[in-house]
C-alpha cells in the first residue's frame, strides 16, 4: 500500500534510532497508555485530598494534627524524595543519550536509596504516631491522614519493587526495548509520586502544623 | 456461633456451617430458605454440568487455547458478552422473583422473607449494572471497534485479558456468594451507614465491595486501553471528524470510564478501611461522615449512567445508517451532543440526592445541568429520525429495536426531566417513580442496543447472518414486557409507593403488580427468543453464510474484510480518505482491490496470564470476605506474581507472513467476485453471499 504516512513522534524521551516505525508508534502508545493511568491514579489522590479537607477538625476528641506532625520529619521526607526525582533525572539522562549500562545502575541505585529511606523514616513517623496513641480508629480525621499518607507511601513502595525489577530485568535482557520504555515509565510514575508528595507536605503538614 | 479453633480459622476463616443455604433451608424450612437453597443447587449443579460437559466432550485444551488465553479483541469481546448473558439470567430471574413477591405480598409476608428480598434487589441491581451491562458494551466495543478504525487489535493486547479475567472473578465471587453466606442487603449503591460494621456484620456487604472493586479494577484497565487506541491506532487518514459514531462514543465513553472509576474505587476501598481497620470514614461516630460516601459514589454513578448509554447512541447510529442507506444526518451534530454529554455528565451527580440536606441553590444548580442533558440527547433523537427520513428502511430486529428505542428512551427522557426538578423529586424520590425511570433509560438505552449490535455485528465475527423471526419476537416481547413491567411502576410511584418494599398494604397496588408481573415474564420470554435466535441461526447457518463480508450494504470500515474477519483483522492497513470510507469505496468501484504490497503482520501470541490473574484476585477478594487470610495472601502473590512474570517475557508475538497474508487476501477477494450482489430489500433471503448491490 502506497502512501502510508508515518506516525509522528514526539516526547517519548528515548532515542529510538534504527528501531523500525510500527515499533516506535508501539512505543508511543506505550508510554500515552501510561500517562492515562497516572491520570487515573492522580484522580483518586485528588479525590483522598478531598476526603481529607472534609475531614479537617474532625478530632473526635483526639489528637489533633498540631500535636502529632513534626515539621522536622516532614522536611527530610520532602527533601529525600525531591533529591530521588533529581537522581532518577539521571536515569532518563543516560537512557536518551548512551544508555550506558553503569550509570543507569548507579542513578537507579541513589534512587532506590533515596526512597527506601523515605519509606523508612515514614514508618517510623507512623509507629512514633501509634505510640503516643495517634490510630487510624481514633476519628474521622486520622483515619483520612493515615489513608492518604499511607496510599501515597505504598505507591513509593512499589517504585521501589518496580526498581528492583529493572535490575533484574536489565540482568536478564540488558537494555533491550522493553527495558527502555519501561524506564521512562517507572520515571514518569516517580515524578508523578514526587508531585503528590508536595502537595501531601503543603496540604496536610504545613497547614495542619498551624492547626 | 462455634467456637473457632485456630485451624478452622487460618482455613475456613469465619465460615459457619449455617453460611450454607442449604442447612439454612434444613432447620428453617420457610419457603424464602427453600428458594435461597435452591438458587445454590442451580449454581453448583449448573457449574458441575458446564464442567463435566467440557470434560465429556474434552474440549478443555480447546477452551484454554482457542478462547481462554487469547488475546484477540474479538474473542475476548465475545467472551465479554457470553459473561454477560450468563449474569444476566441470574439476573433476570432475581428481577421476576421480586415481581412475584410483590404482586403476591399485599397485606401478607409473600413468599420471601425481607432479608432475602433486599439481597435480590441489592445482587439484582449490582450484577446489571457491573456484570451484565459493563461486560456488554466493553464486549462491543471491543468486537467493532478496532475493526472500524481500521486497527488490528487494541493497544494493549494483554491488559485487554486482563480485564476480561478480572471481570469474570467478580462475577464469579457474585455467584459464590450465593452457595457460601449471604450477599448484602444495603441496595446496589450499599450505602453507610448501614453497610457498616455496626449494623451489618456478616459477609454481605464484604462480598458487594470486593465485587465491586474487581470489576473497577478491570475496567479502570479497559477504559485505558480503549483511549489509547483510539488516540494512538486510527489507520492513516482517519481523522477525528472521520472516525464512524459508534467509536465516538466508545472514546467518550472510554474517557468517562477512566475518570468515573476511581471515585467507585474509593468509595468501596474506603468502606473496606472502615469495616476492615475500624476507620472511621464513613461512621456514625467519631467523625465519620457518610454524605462523602454519597458523594464518592454518585461521582462515579452518574457519569457511569452515560457511560452505559453512549456506545448503545453509538449503535443506534450505526444500525440506523446502514438499514436506512443514508448517510448518518447530522454527524458533526452527534458528536458534539455526544461530547456534551460526556462533560455534562459529571456536572449533575448531586441530582441523586437532592433531599439530603444541600441548599436550595445548590439543588437548583445541579437541577439545570440535569435539565441540560436533554438537549444533546435530544438533538440526537432528531437526527436518527432524519437519517431515516426518505430512506430506504429496512425493518431488521436492530432496526425494530432501534425505532423502539427511540419511542421508550423519550418517555423515559421525558420523567428524566421531571425528576431533575428538585420539588417533584422531594416528592417521588426513593419511589417506584425513580425505580421506573431508570429502568425506563437502561433498558432501551442500554440493553436494546447491545441486542441491535450484536445482532448487526454478529456476521462479521462468525460469518453467517442471525435469523431474522426470532429477533423480531423477541424485540417485541421486549419492548411489551417493558411497557407492562414498567409503567405500572410509575402509576405506583407516583401514588407513593416506596422501593425496595418487601411487602404492600394498599389492595389498590395488586392490579399494577400484578401486570408488572405479567410484563417481567414477557421480559424473560423476549431473552429465551435471543437464544433461540442464536440457536436456530447456527442449526441453519449454511444457508445464512455471508463470507464476502458486507451483509447490509454498510458504510465503515469493519466491512470491508471478510465475515468472519481474520484473526489479524486488515491484510493491509486501510488508507482512509473520507467519512464512511468503505462507502465511498464501493460506490467509486475501488473497493476489492488486492493490495500493491503485502508485509509480514505481526500479533500478539496467547497468554494464559490473564486469566490466572483475574481468577487468583477473585480467590484473592473471597480470602479477604471470609477472613481467610491465608488465601488472601497466597492468591495476591499468585496474582501479582504472574503479573510481574509476564514483564520478564519477551517472545510474545508471532509473524504471519506476506505471502500467506496474500493468499488468503486474493483466495477472499475471488470469492467476493464470484458472489452474487444483493440487492437490499432481499438482504433477508439466502441470496445475500455479503456482497451488496451498488444502488447508489
Amino acid at each position: 500500500m502506497s502512501g502510508v504516512s508515518e506516525p509522528e513522534l514526539r516526547h517519548v524521551g528515548l532515542t529510538l534510532e534504527g528501531v523500525p516505525p510500527l515499533k516506535r508508534a508501539q512505543v508511543e502508545s506505550d508510554v500515552f497508555g501510561f500517562w492515562a493511568f497516572l491520570m487515573s491514579d492522580a484522580l483518586i489522590f485528588a479525590l483522598l485530598f478531598a476526603i481529607y479537607a472534609t475531614m479537617i477538625g474532625r478530632y473526635a476528641g483526639g489528637p489533633t494534627p498540631g500535636q502529632e506532625f513534626k515539621f522536622h520529619s516532614a522536611f527530610w521526607e520532602t527533601a529525600l524524595l525531591l533529591t530521588s526525582s533529581f537522581t532518577y533525572g539521571g536515569v532518563s539522562i543516560a537512557l536518551k543519550h548512551d544508555a550506558k549500562r553503569r550509570w543507569i545502575v548507579l542513578f537507579t541505585a541513589i534512587t532506590f536509596c533515596l526512597g527506601a529511606y523515605f519509606v523508612r523514616m515514614e514508618c517510623h513517623e507512623f509507629t512514633t504516631m501509634f505510640h503516643d496513641g495517634a490510630t487510624p480508629e481514633d476519628s474521622g480525621y486520622l483515619s483520612s491522614f493515615f489513608v492518604l499518607v499511607a496510599m501515597h507511601g505504598f505507591h513509593v513502595t512499589c517504585g521501589l519493587i518496580w526498581m528492583l525489577l529493572m535490575g533484574a530485568q536489565m540482568a536478564i535482557h540488558g537494555i533491550d526495548q522493553r527495558v527502555k520504555v519501561n524506564f521512562v515509565r517507572l520515571g514518569l510514575f516517580w515524578h508523578f509520586l514526587d508531585i503528590v508528595w508536595v502537595c501531601i507536605f503543603t496540604i496536610v503538614y504545613l497547614h495542619g502544623l498551624q492547626r | 456461633m462455634h467456637d473457632p479453633s485456630v485451624l478452622w480459622y487460618i482455613f475456613l476463616g469465619r465460615f459457619e456451617w449455617d453460611s450454607l443455604p442449604f442447612v439454612e433451608a434444613w432447620r428453617h424450612p420457610t419457603t424464602s430458605e427453600i428458594i435461597a437453597a435452591c438458587a445454590s443447587g442451580i449454581v453448583i449443579i449448573g457449574a458441575l454440568v458446564v464442567f463435566a460437559g467440557i470434560t465429556y466432550f474434552r474440549k478443555w485444551r480447546y477452551l484454554w487455547t482457542e478462547w481462554f488465553t487469547s488475546l484477540d479483541h474479538k474473542k475476548i469481546g465475545v467472551m465479554y458478552i457470553i459473561f454477560a448473558v450468563i449474569m444476566m439470567a441470574r439476573a433476570l430471574i432475581e428481577a421476576a422473583l421480586m415481581r412475584l413477591q410483590q404482586a403476591i405480598a399485599i397485606n401478607n409476608p409473600g413468599i420471601l422473607a425481607p432479608d432475602h428480598f433486599a439481597q435480590l434487589f441489592t445482587t439484582h441491581g449490582t450484577i446489571m449494572i457491573f456484570f451484565v451491562a459493563m461486560p456488554l458494551l466493553i464486549g462491543l466495543i471491543n468486537v467493532a471497534m478496532p475493526l472500524q478504525i481500521g486497527a488490528r487489535d487494541v493497544a494493549f493486547p494483554f491488559l485487554n485479558s486482563m480485564s476480561l479475567w478480572m471481570t469474570v472473578g467478580g462475577g464469579c465471587l457474585m455467584m459464590v456468594s450465593l452457595v457460601v453466606g449471604k450477599f448484602s442487603t444495603g441496595g446496589w449503591s450499599g450505602y453507610p451507614p448501614f453497610t457498616e460494621l455496626r449494623f451489618n456484620g456478616g459477609v454481605g456487604p464484604d462480598y458487594w465491595i470486593w465485587a465491586l472493586t474487581i470489576s473497577s479494577l478491570g475496567n479502570m484497565a479497559t477504559g485505558i486501553n480503549f483511549a489509547v487506541t483510539i488516540y494512538k491506532l486510527r489507520a492513516p487518514g482517519m481523522m477525528w471528524m472521520r472516525m464512524p459514531l459508534f467509536t465516538w462514543t466508545a472514546f467518550c465513553t472510554a474517557i468517562l470510564i477512566i475518570f468515573a472509576m476511581p471515585p467507585l474505587t474509593v468509595a468501596t476501598l474506603l468502606l473496606a478501611a472502615d469495616r476492615y481497620l475500624g476507620m472511621h470514614f464513613f461512621t456514625n461516630a467519631l467523625g465519620g461522615n457518610m454524605m462523602n460516601f454519597v458523594n464518592l459514589f454518585w461521582l462515579f454513578g452518574h457519569p457511569e449512567v452515560y457511560i452505559l448509554i453512549l456506545p448503545a447512541f453509538g449503535v443506534y447510529s450505526e444500525v440506523v445508517a446502514a438499514y436506512s442507506s443514508k448517510a448518518l444526518y447530522g454527524y458533526t451534530s452527534l458528536v458534539l451532543a455526544t461530547a456534551a454529554i460526556a462533560i455534562l455528565s459529571f456536572t449533575v451527580w448531586l441530582h441523586h440526592f437532592f433531599t439530603m440536606g444541600q441548599s436550595a441553590g445548590i439543588n437548583s444548580f445541579f437541577g439545570v445541568a440535569t435539565m441540560l442533558i436533554g438537549i444533546p440527547t435530544g438533538v440526537k433523537i432528531y437526527d436518527w429520525i432524519w437519517t431515516m427520513f426518505w430512506g430506504e428502511v429496512r425493518f431488521t430486529a436492530p432496526m425494530l429495536f432501534s425505532i423502539a428505542f427511540m419511542i421508550t428512551f423519550t418517555i423515559g427522557g421525558a420523567t428524566g426531566i421531571m425528576l431533575a426538578f428538585p420539588p417533584l423529586d422531594y416528592m417521588v424520590h426513593n419511589t417506584l417513580f425513580l425505580v421506573a425511570h431508570f429502568h425506563n433509560m437502561l433498558i432501551p438505552g442500554l440493553l436494546f442496543g447491545m441486542f441491535a449490535g450484536f445482532q448487526y455485528w454478529f456476521p462479521k465475527l462468525f460469518g453467517f447472518r442471525l435469523e431474522e423471526k426470532w429477533g423480531r419476537i423477541s424485540v417485541f416481547f421486549w419492548v411489551v414486557g417493558f411497557y407492562l413491567a414498567f409503567l405500572p411502576l410509575y402509576v405506583m410511584g407516583a401514588s407513593g409507593a416506596a422501593r425496595r418494599t418487601a411487602e404492600f398494604f394498599n389492595p389498590a397496588f395488586r392490579p399494577w403488580t400484578i401486570i408488572a408481573m405479567l410484563g417481567a415474564l414477557a421480559i424473560f420470554a423476549g431473552f429465551g427468543c435471543l437464544f433461540l435466535q442464536v440457536w436456530s441461526s447456527i442449526r441453519n447457518r449454511y444457508a445464512l453464510l455471508v463470507p464476502a463480508g458486507d451483509p447490509w450494504d454498510a458504510r465503515t470500515l469493519e466491512w470491508s474484510i471478510p465475515c468472519p474477519a481474520p484473526e489479524y483483522n486488515f491484510s493491509v492497513i486501510p488508507q482512509v480518505s473520507h467519512r464512511d470510507d468503505f462507502y465511498w469505496r464501493k460506490v467509486n468501484g475501488s473497493a476489492y482491490k488486492p493490495a500493491d504490497h503485502y508485509r509480514d503482520i505481526e500479533m500478539p501470541k496467547n497468554s494464559g496470564v490473564g486469566p490466572i490473574m483475574g481468577i487468583a484476585t477473585g480467590i484473592c477478594f473471597f480470602g479477604l470476605v471470609w477472613h481467610i487470610w491465608l488465601y488472601a495472601a497466597v492468591f495476591f502473590f499468585v496474582a501479582t506474581g504472574a503479573g510481574i512474570s509476564r514483564s520478564f517475557m519477551r517472545d510474545l508475538h508471532k509473524i504471519i507472513p506476506a505471502a500467506e497474508v496474500e493468499a488468503e487476501h486474493r483466495r477472499w477477494l475471488a470469492q467476493a467476485a464470484a458472489a452474487r450482489p444483493v440487492r437490499r430489500q432481499l438482504e433477508l433471503t439466502p441470496a445475500n453471499e455479503g456482497l451488496a448491490a451498488c444502488q447508489g
